[in-house]
């Protein structure tokens, strides 16, 4: 299998405070990936770093073979960031068209693709509502769909599922998969456990390092537990104990 | 493309949000109409008392559209400058002028200082004309068939003729061309950059430096965006100025539409290149003190030649100083669009600047 996203001891720090210490990360096309963490982890910056968005204080990043960061990349990302970038004034589908626009779809597929992404995220009837009355889940399916709106092969979706209900939550991964199975690398940040058991490939980020990482199977094995949140205690407290040692 | 999906999306925004589009439209015609009442409106006669002065001086006072009120005798003048709200109070005793001013407002005071100097030396002209040719005609009396040639002791005529303006002019008609160019120039600043510090503040930017949108792509679509308002705004300020307001326009219309576009195009690219330094609309607003303000200052209000020689130098970084001159240059002095070109090529290279300079700063959001 070909990696998709390949990170070489990426480190970030904002002045003396170190956010990322040399992670490696390596996802292989048409996976799940799972960045799991508490909140303050340095998961998005990471993401960010993955984008181009941010510029790594050292180390590389490669997504499709490309050097990052590279615009003409940012065609084949699509991106949903943790907090709803919206225009709050302007109607679901006039986001939709903006983004599309921007991605240089042209009217015929830019009609199709919005027509498919607001029916993905069951957002068709609220189209021509301005975001500014949609309710908070609203706007993260919004999110979601403007993410897909270019049909991209590689999704980076920073904590996608946050205030969405549980039925529609199982919507969304139901169509995480569909769009694996046509072959969609998917990047995921998540901080919810059970989350973390539907990625192919898991990495456990805490303080800024990868403390762990493997399928959710290797790693329960590894540790021999049988919930990740345990595997994810436990291979964060070996982590403070040998700080301790050290 | 990517640049009109912005320019689109800017207009839908603009137009979605009438308060602030009103704002942009219809304030500066408020404060541009109250000014103008405020200042042009120079209907106030002085009120002046007098005590022991002669009839031909009420007389000439009266013709300098100054009120009299004459008393019989004053103890305390300057109780009756209060007591009875007077400008100023002329006494005279022999050879002696008191003039008692109030100097409540000092250039008020300076005026009517003047006219009364000037009618007492009228006065005083022609009563010694007056006697002079008395003096000739007595020694003509006396000193029969000696023809005697008496040159004119008349007053001699004075004319008053202006280069510039006319002897109606106002404050408010060297003033307003300025003002004209300062509305459009604030507004169109205070709206540019409170648009994009929006779109930094939600977060919509950020997301935009995740599509393959380049950065002169949004500095183009906000100029193009914001910068159609801006058009607009401009064309409304000025034609209400010239053609309701009746301000003095000596040149052409479009030579102070092209200049006030120049300045809305100024103050639009510093606007969204300050938003960048600002975190919130207070902290946009913190920039009106320190960047906005002080242009008024320098945009030819205040003497430039007066100025110490470093406030010169600061004069000369400031677009309104050329945006004012130029303005005051086309509607008050009337000069063509040749006597402008260097304020429109300085306003256009600060526009210039300002938009790498824009570009540069976006780089806080991508470095690509």
């Amino acid at each position: 299998m070909t990696s998709t996203i390949v990170l070489e001891q990426v480190s970030k720090s904002f002045g003396k405070k170190t956010v990322l210490n040399n992670i490696n990360i390596n996802v292989d096309a048409g996976q799940i990936f799972g960045l799991i963490g508490p909140s303050g982890s340095g998961k998005t910056t990471l993401v960010k770093i993955i984008v181009g968005m941010d510029h790594p204080s050292a180390g590389q990043v490669q997504v499709l073979h490309t050097q990052v960061p590279n615009l003409g990349l940012l065609q084949s990302i699509g991106y949903m960031a943790q907090a709803d970038a919206l225009y709050n004034d302007l109607t679901g589908k006039e986001n939709l068209a903006f983004f599309a626009s921007l991605y240089k779809l042209n009217k015929e597929s830019q009609k199709k693709r919005i027509a498919y992404a607001a029916d993905l995220v069951e957002l068709t009837p609220h189209l021509t509502k301005k975001v500014q009355n949609y309710s908070g889940g609203m706007k993260r399916r919004l999110s979601l769909a403007i993410a897909l709106i270019h049909d991209p092969p590689i999704l980076i979706l920073d904590e996608p599922t946050v205030g969405i209900d549980p039925e529609l939550r199982k919507s969304i991964w139901e169509e995480i998969n569909r769009l694996k199975n046509n072959g969609k690398t998917i990047l995921i940040t998540t901080h919810v456990m059970d989350e973390a058991e539907k990625c192919d490939q898991l990495a456990m980020v805490r303080d800024g390092e990868i403390i762990s990482n493997g399928s959710p199977k290797d790693l329960k094995n590894h540790y021999n537990i049988n919930s990740l949140e345990e595997v994810f205690l436990k291979a964060g407290g070996k982590k403070h104990e040998n700080n301790r040692i050290s | 493309m990517r640049t009109i999906a912005l320019v689109k999306r800017v207009c839908i925004q603009m137009v979605r949000d009438k308060r602030t589009l009103a704002l942009m439209m219809v304030a500066p015609l408020v404060i541009l109409t109250l000014l103008h009442f405020l200042l042009s409106s120079d209907t106030t006669t002085p009120k002046l008392g007098v005590n022991g002065v002669e009839e031909s001086l009420i007389n000439e006072l009266k013709e300098k559209e100054i009120e009299i009120i004459q008393y019989d005798q004053l103890k305390n003048p300057d109780q009756l400058i209060k007591d009875e709200n007077l400008d100023a109070i002329l006494q005279l005793e022999g050879d002696q002028i008191d003039l008692t001013i109030t100097n409540d407002d000092p250039s008020k005071a300076k005026v009517l200082q003047t006219k009364v100097l000037q009618a007492i030396s009228t006065v005083n002209a022609s009563e010694q004309a007056t006697n002079l040719a008395n003096l000739v005609e007595d020694i003509g009396r006396q000193l029969p068939n000696t023809p005697i040639y008496l040159p004119q002791a008349k007053v001699p005529e004075f004319n008053t003729s202006y280069i510039y303006g006319s002897s109606d002019t106002t404050f408010f008609d060297q003033l307003s061309p300025i003002l004209v160019g300062f509305f459009v120039f604030f507004f169109v600043f205070l709206i540019s950059g409170i648009g994009l510090l929006r779109e930094r503040t939600t977060g919509t930017l950020d997301r935009l430096m995740a599509t393959p949108i380049q950065r002169r792509d949004i500095v183009f679509g906000y100029l193009i965006g914001y910068g159609f308002f801006a058009i607009i705004q401009t064309i409304i300020v000025v034609f209400y100025a010239t053609k309701i307001l009746d301000i003095m326009l000596v040149g052409s219309l479009w030579n102070v539409i092209l200049i006030n576009l120049s300045l809305a195009l100024v103050a639009l690219l510093l606007g969204i290149l300050l938003s960048a330094f600002a975190n919130s609309e207070f902290q946009m607003m913190q920039f009106i003190p320190i960047a906005i303000i002080p242009q008024v200052f320098f945009a030819g209000i205040l003497p430039f030649e007066g100025m110490p020689e470093w406030m010169q130098l600061v004069a000369k970084c400031m677009p309104m100083y050329y945006g004012g001159n130029a303005l005051v240059d086309v509607m008050y002095k009337g000069l063509g669009l040749s006597d402008i070109k260097n304020e429109l090529f300085v306003l256009l290279g600060f526009a210039l600047v300002f938009i790498v300079l824009n570009i540069l700063a976006l780089k806080k959001y991508r470095k690509i």
